[in-house]
C-alpha cells in the first residue's frame, strides 16, 4: 500500500464524489477539445474554399497609360514599356522565402485581336496553372489547349463568333483549332479566347511579355500579407496587390469564431477550476477525522498534501482522456451543421495537451485544499482524542 | 536534543537519552532493542513532568491539566480514569504527540516529544505509537486489510512485506478471513479488532487506546480486553483511557485524574503505587 493506493481507493469507493469531480473536469476538457477541433476544422474548410476561389494576389505592371479591366480587377496597362512584366519575373515569384506558401502561379498575356471581322480579347495562359486556379472554368465539350495553335472560347465569344469545338479560326494569319467552349461564367471570362501563352506572345508580337501574373497563396501557409510583402520586395518595379474582399470577409468570420472559442475556453477553464476547488475543499472538510487518523498514525503534512493532490491528479488524468474522446465525438456530431462536408481535424498533440491541461487545472485547483489538509492540527481533526 | 523549557520551575528536566533521535528524517526512530536501552530508561519509559495544558477559547481559559507528574515503566498496562473533563483525553493527546502542552515536558523512551521539531513528531508517532481510537476511526473506503496496512503506507518497504505483515496482525486479532471487507460490513467488535490490528502492525513500543470499549457490549468488551491483556502479557506497554470501572482489573496500574490533577495512583487491587 502506498499513498497512490489510498488515493485510488478513495476515488473508486466514493463513486459519487469522484464522478462529480471527473465530470466537472470532463465537461470542460470536452468543451475545449470540441471548440478547438471545430475551430481548426472550420478554418481548414474556409481556407480550402478560399483557395478554390482563385488568385488572392495579382501582379500587374506599374503602368499609367492604357488601362484594361478584367474580371473586375484593374490589370494595368497593356503597353507598359520598361515597366512591363516578363517571364523572368515568374522565377522571382517562385524564389521568394515564402514560396512554399504559393500554390499556383498563373502568367497571362492579354491583347485585342480581330477574329472573323470582330474584335475579341485573346488571352495567353499556362493552361494547367490557369485551369487549376480558375476552377469555375469548365469546358462543356472538349479540352484545354495543349498542342499549340489551339484555343478554347468563352461562352459569349463562341456565340458571337459562331465557334464550336473543332472549328478553325484565323488570328493574325495563324490558324487555331477550337478545342472547347467554356461554360458560361457570368463574367468577363465569357468574352475571352484562351490559348497557350507562347502562341499568344507570338501572335501579338510580344515575345516573353506578360500582362499580369495571378498568384494563389495557400491560406494555411504564411500569411497572404507576408507573401505580398516579399513579392513586392522581389519585384520592386511592379504592383502587387491582394484580392482583399474575399480574403478579408471570410478570414474575418473564421477569426471571429476563433476569438469566440478562446473566450468560451477561458470561461470553461475558470468554471473547471472552481468545480475542482469546491469539490476538493468539500472533500477535505468531510474527511477531517480521516485526516486526523492519518496524522495520528504518522503521516507527515506533505504526505497528506500529496494524498489530496494525487486524487485530483488521478481525476484529471481520467477527465483528460475521457474528455478528449467526448470532445472529438461532439466534433463529429456538430461539424456537419457548421461546415458541411468538412473533415474533422485530428490534432495529434491535442489529446496529450488535453490530459496535461486537465491534470494541471486539477492540481492547481486542488492545491489550496491540499495544503489546508496538510496543515490541519491533528487534535482539531481528530475530535475523538 | 534540547530539553523542553516550558515547564514551571520545580520539576526536574527530563534528561534526553544519548541515543534519542535528532534527525528522524531517517524513518527508523527506534535505534536499539529494548534490552539494550538499559534499566533506567525502561523504568522511566513514560515520564511526564509538570504537565500543564490550558485551552483558551472565547471565554475564560480552561485548565485541562494542572502540573501532572508521572513515571511509567516499560511493559505497564496503565489505565487512566476520571470523570468527563478530568483531563485524561488531554493527557493521552499530549502523550500521543498530537497536542503540545502549555508547559512541562513529556518523554517516551527518553525522547522529549515536544523538543522534536518539524515533522519529527509525525515520525515519532509512526515509529513509536499505535493508536486505538474511541470510535474505531477506520477509513471507510479502505478494506479491513488496507486499514491495517495504513501505517505502513508511508514506510519504505516492499508492498508484499506490508501485506504479509498486515495479514499476520489480522490473523493475530482473529480476523484473517475478514480482510477484504469494508468497515461498514463489520460488526463493532470486528471494527475494534481491526483498529487494534492497525495499532499493532508497526510493532510500536507504546499502544494508546482511548475508550476502546466505549461503543461495545459487555461480551465484546470482554473479548477486546482479553486481547489487550494478551498484548500486555507479550510485553507491550499500553495506556488506556476509560470510563469503564469494570475493566480496571485488566490494568496493572490505574491513575485517576480529577480537574487536571492526579487524584489516585494504584494497582488494580487498589494497592497504592506512590
Amino acid at each position: 500500500m502506498t499513498l497512490r493506493t489510498i488515493a485510488f481507493a478513495n476515488l473508486r469507493r466514493r463513486k459519487a464524489r469522484a464522478a462529480f469531480l471527473v465530470a466537472g473536469l470532463l465537461i470542460g476538457v470536452a468543451t475545449v477539445v470540441a471548440l478547438l477541433t471545430l475551430s481548426r476544422s472550420m478554418t481548414g474548410e474556409a481556407e480550402a474554399n478560399l483557395e478554390s476561389y482563385g488568385a488572392n494576389i495579382v501582379i500587374t505592371p506599374r503602368a499609367e497609360d492604357v488601362a484594361l479591366t478584367y474580371g473586375g480587377i484593374d490589370v494595368g496597362g497593356v503597353s507598359v514599356g520598361d515597366q512591363g512584366l516578363d517571364e523572368t519575373d515568374l522565377e522571382r515569384v517562385r524564389a521568394i522565402p515564402a514560396g512554399g506558401s504559393i500554390a499556383v502561379v498563373a502568367p497571362e498575356l492579354v491583347g485585342p485581336v480581330e477574329v472573323k471581322g470582330r474584335r475579341a480579347l485573346l488571352m495567353g495562359v499556362d493552361p494547367t496553372a490557369q485551369f487549376a486556379l480558375k476552377r469555375w472554368w469548365q469546358i462543356g465539350a472538349g479540352r484545354p489547349p495543349r498542342d499549340g495553335r489551339e484555343l478554347v472560347a468563352g461562352a459569349r465569344a463562341a456565340e458571337v463568333l459562331g465557334l464550336t469545338m473543332g472549328d478553325y479560326v484565323r488570328i493574325r494569319g495563324e490558324r487555331f483549332t477550337v478545342t472547347g467552349v467554356l461554360r458560361p461564367t457570368g463574367g468577363q471570362d465569357d468574352e475571352l479566347l484562351v490559348a497557350e501563352l507562347a502562341d499568344v506572345q507570338r501572335v501579338l508580337g510580344r515575345p516573353g511579355e506578360l500582362t499580369l501574373i495571378e498568384v494563389a497563396a495557400a491560406y494555411s501557409g504564411a500569411p497572404v500579407e507576408e507573401v505580398v510583402r516579399q513579392l513586392s520586395a522581389a519585384l520592386p518595379a511592379v504592383e502587387v496587390s491582394t484580392v482583399r474582399e474575399a480574403v478579408a470577409s471570410r478570414l474575418h468570420a473564421v477569426d471571429q469564431f476563433k476569438g469566440f472559442s478562446l473566450v468560451i475556453v477561458g470561461i470553461v477553464v475558470a468554471i473547471e477550476i472552481l468545480v475542482v476547488f469546491l469539490t476538493m475543499t468539500g472533500s477535505v472538510s468531510e474527511r477531517t477525522t480521516e485526516i486526523g487518523v492519518f496524522r495520528a498514525i504518522g503521516f507527515r503534512r506533505e504526505q497528506i498534501t500529496r494524498l489530496v493532490l494525487l486524487e485530483a491528479v488521478a481525476a484529471g488524468v481520467a477527465a483528460g482522456v475521457l474528455g478528449y474522446a467526448a470532445g472529438m465525438a461532439v466534433s463529429y456530431a456538430v461539424l456537419p451543421f457548421l461546415a458541411e462536408g468538412a473533415p474533422v481535424s485530428w490534432m495529434p498533440l491535442l489529446g496529450t495537451a488535453a490530459v496535461v491541461a486537465a491534470v494541471v487545472v486539477a492540481g492547481l485547483a486542488a492545491l489550496y485544499p491540499a495544503l489546508r489538509a496538510g496543515k490541519m492540527d491533528p487534535t482539531e481533526a481528530l475530535r475523538a482524542l | 536534543m534540547t530539553v523542553a523549557t516550558r515547564q514551571t520551575a520545580d520539576p526536574a528536566p527530563i534528561v534526553p537519552a544519548p541515543d534519542a533521535p535528532d534527525a528522524p528524517d531517517a524513518p527508523e526512530l527506534r535505534e536499539q532493542p529494548a534490552e539494550a536501552r538499559g534499566d533506567e530508561r525502561a523504568a522511566r519509559f513514560i515520564e511526564a513532568r509538570g504537565l500543564e495544558k490550558t485551552f483558551s477559547g472565547d471565554g475564560a481559559p480552561v485548565l485541562a491539566l494542572r502540573g501532572l507528574d508521572l513515571v511509567v515503566p516499560e511493559g505497564t498496562f496503565l489505565g487512566v480514569m476520571g470523570q468527563s473533563g478530568s483531563g485524561k483525553s488531554t493527557f493521552l493527546s499530549i502523550l500521543g504527540g498530537l497536542s503540545h502542552p502549555s508547559s512541562g515536558a513529556i518523554s517516551v523512551d527518553g525522547i522529549d516529544l515536544y523538543a522534536l521539531g518539524g515533522e519529527k513528531l509525525a515520525d515519532f508517532r509512526r515509529e513509536y505509537l499505535g493508536f486505538v481510537f474511541q470510535s474505531f476511526n477506520l477509513v471507510p473506503y479502505l478494506t479491513a486489510l488496507e486499514n491495517v496496512t495504513l501505517p505502513l503506507a508511508v514506510k519504505k518497504m516492499p508492498s508484499a512485506d506490508k501485506r504479509r505483515r498486515a495479514l499476520e496482525v489480522l490473523d493475530r486479532v482473529g480476523l484473517a478471513d475478514r480482510g477484504g471487507h469494508l468497515p461498514g460490513k463489520l460488526s463493532g467488535g470486528e471494527q475494534e479488532r481491526v483498529a487494534i490490528a492497525r495499532a499493532l502492525v508497526n510493532e510500536p513500543p507504546l499502544i494508546l487506546a482511548d475508550e476502546p470499549t466505549g461503543a461495545l457490549d459487555t461480551e465484546t468488551t470482554a473479548e477486546i480486553m482479553d486481547l489487550f491483556a494478551e498484548l500486555h502479557a507479550e510485553g507491550n506497554t499500553i495506556v488506556m483511557v476509560t470510563h469503564n470501572a469494570e475493566i480496571r482489573r485488566y490494568f496493572d496500574r490505574t491513575i485517576v485524574l480529577r480537574d487536571g490533577r492526579l487524584d489516585g495512583d494504584g494497582a488494580a487491587d487498589g494497592r497504592p503505587m506512590g
